[in-house]
């Protein structure tokens, strides 16, 4: 196992594996607290019909799903912000018309496409030192917002006190939103389009569980996302299946011993 | 010369078709204590929310035009000076599953933000303040497991903690006990003689504003009467607020 980390693409997996599990259970905090859960979704099958885009013009399919999940997420905050429609509803439109688009492109390719599984099921030995670099900035993005934390919080504790406190309560909304897609589109060669929104609602349920304040729930939950990656990781490498799937079932198990040892 | 704490001007406000404010024309001066009084529905939320400058902005269906002019303190709300003006909300719209302290909710209100770590000075103010309001011992419990009455002292300890020259109150003693009532009242009045603050507080309780306030706000999408609580509580002024003559009269003279 130890001289599994000298091998180049293993040290690319782990690498990848920590920086995404510890961005989307960051993120996972706010996520699960303001109820987007199927948000995680929506944009997971945006990043798919981004990456179908980018497979049928021959391109690097990030360069495609990256700026095709953001504007699909500003785009359904746009529409939640505008309407009362309701959040399940504005994001179930687009998750459609990405999964028909998706669908679309795929079978428009000649031939099988073996790279299409790997995206939606996931691949992280197959992480490129593009990939890495990709998720690299999009940690530094994440990392330079840091100080927005205690304006999302704020705003998802209450937002009205928030407005009568003069926070840019708007803006701060699209940041957040386009971080998140930044990040699922980051996770997609981890986890996979499928278990995406798993990836990034488990962690921060499972600290839910265990804290009273929001900063050690975030604490918590960033801490679970990191660590729940190596066992997966392992038992991938060990068994030879998915590493999505081992992540996220790893987070799954946590989630249930939290639930019974819960007071 | 400073400006008065409120000035408004032929002030509307629309949600779509409904108008929810009518031309209300209004000065209250320094050190005021204005209780606000009229039927459900009638705006004084509205009103309330139009200082804070977020009469229009939480909403997603009806468009809202808001029309005449509102100062505070001479400036558009968007511009006074922070903390100046302190809220108590009549709905408490804070997400009851996230997991918040009472007294992270008092300092998140001495810092406009949500704090990651609370100081050990902050710590040491929101706690004097909760004491004042009685509510020591609700420090450390969870804020979405507090009782209606736990909550309201929890938000009076937050609106207080900058020390504002503008409180605005909206229904602070709904839910509150008897005891908690008067001791709510006490506060206000310390507190006004201590640091000069004008209050306006929305209730629908008639003795108390009789007993408290320094003026008395009758609104029904237009202001009907402003002025001296005894000049105001007159029968014909609440019927026109209320629309009927009976029943307000009894309002006024009936003790509870
Ligand atoms: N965001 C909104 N969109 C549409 N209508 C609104 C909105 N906010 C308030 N209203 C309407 O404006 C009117 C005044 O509301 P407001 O909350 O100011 O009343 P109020 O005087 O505070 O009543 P109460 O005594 O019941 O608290 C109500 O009829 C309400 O339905
Ligand atoms: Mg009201």
């Amino acid at each position: 196992m130890l001289e599994a980390l000298q091998l180049p693409f293993i040290q690319r997996a782990l690498i990848a594996g920590l920086l995404v599990g510890g961005l989307a259970s960051y993120l996972g905090v706010l996520v699960v607290q303001r109820r987007l859960s199927f948000l995680g979704d929506g944009l997971a099958h945006a990043a798919f019909a981004g990456v179908a885009i980018g497979l049928f013009l021959h391109e690097e399919p990030l360069w495609i799903a990256i700026p095709f999940a953001v504007g699909v997420s500003l785009a359904i905050t746009w529409v939640r912000e505008r309407s009362n429609l309701g959040d399940d509803t504005a994001i179930g439109i687009f998750f459609a018309v990405s999964v028909a688009l998706g669908v679309l492109f795929m079978s428009m390719r000649q031939g099988f496409a073996p790279d299409a599984v790997a995206y939606l099921f996931g691949s992280i030995l197959t992480v490129t030192q593009v990939d890495l670099w990709v998720m690299g900035s999009i940690a530094l993005v994440v990392a330079l917002m840091a100080p927005l934390w205690r304006n999302w919080a704020y705003a998802t504790f209450d937002r009205e006190l928030a407005l009568a406190d003069r926070q840019p309560v708007l803006l701060h909304d699209y940041l957040l939103s386009a971080l998140i897609a930044l990040v699922v589109v980051a996770s997609v060669k981890v986890v996979g389009i499928v278990l995406i929104a798993a990836f990034i609602v488990i962690p921060a349920a499972t600290a839910r569980l265990l804290t009273q304040t929001f900063a050690s729930m975030t604490l918590l939950s960033v801490a679970i996302g990191v660590v729940s990656v190596i066992p997966g990781l392992v038992a991938s490498y060990i068994f030879d299946v998915p590493t999505g799937s081992a992540i996220v079932l790893v987070q799954a198990l946590l989630f249930a011993l939290a639930l019974a040892v819960r007071r | 010369m400073t400006a008065p704490p409120v000035q408004l001007d032929n002030f509307s406000v629309r949600f779509g078709e409904f108008q929810a404010l009518d031309r209300v024309t209004l000065e209250v001066p320094q050190g005021a204590f204005v209780a606000i009084l009229g039927p459900n529905g009638a705006g004084k939320s509205t009103l309330l929310k139009a200082l804070l400058g977020i009469a229009s902005g939480i909403l997603r269906d009806a468009p809202t035009s808001v029309s005449g002019s509102v100062k505070v303190f001479g400036n558009t709300p968007q511009n006074v000076k922070a903390g100046w003006v302190g809220y108590v909300p009549q709905v408490k719209s804070f997400d009851r599953s996230f997991p918040a302290l009472s007294l992270e909710v008092v300092v998140s209100g001495l810092r406009r933000s949500w704090p990651f770590i609370v100081t050990l000075q902050e710590r040491k103010k929101a706690e004097a303040m909760l004491e004042q309001v009685g509510a020591l011992q609700l420090a450390n419990r969870r804020l979405g497991r507090l009782s209606g009455g736990e909550l309201q002292r929890v938000y009076l300890a937050r609106s207080l903690i900058r020390e504002p020259k503008l409180l605005l109150l909206d229904e602070p003693a709904t839910g509150v006990d008897a005891v908690g009532e008067a001791d709510l009242y006490r506060h206000l009045e310390t507190y006004q003689r201590q640091s000069g603050a004008t209050v306006m507080m929305i209730t629908h309780d008639w003795e108390a504003a009789q007993h408290h306030a320094s003026a008395v706000l009758l609104i029904n999408r237009r202001v009907i009467e402003y002025g001296l609580p005894a000049d105001v509580m007159c029968p014909n002024c609440l019927a026109q607020a209320f629309g009927h003559v009976g029943h307000s009269h009894g309002l006024v003279s009936g003790r509870r």
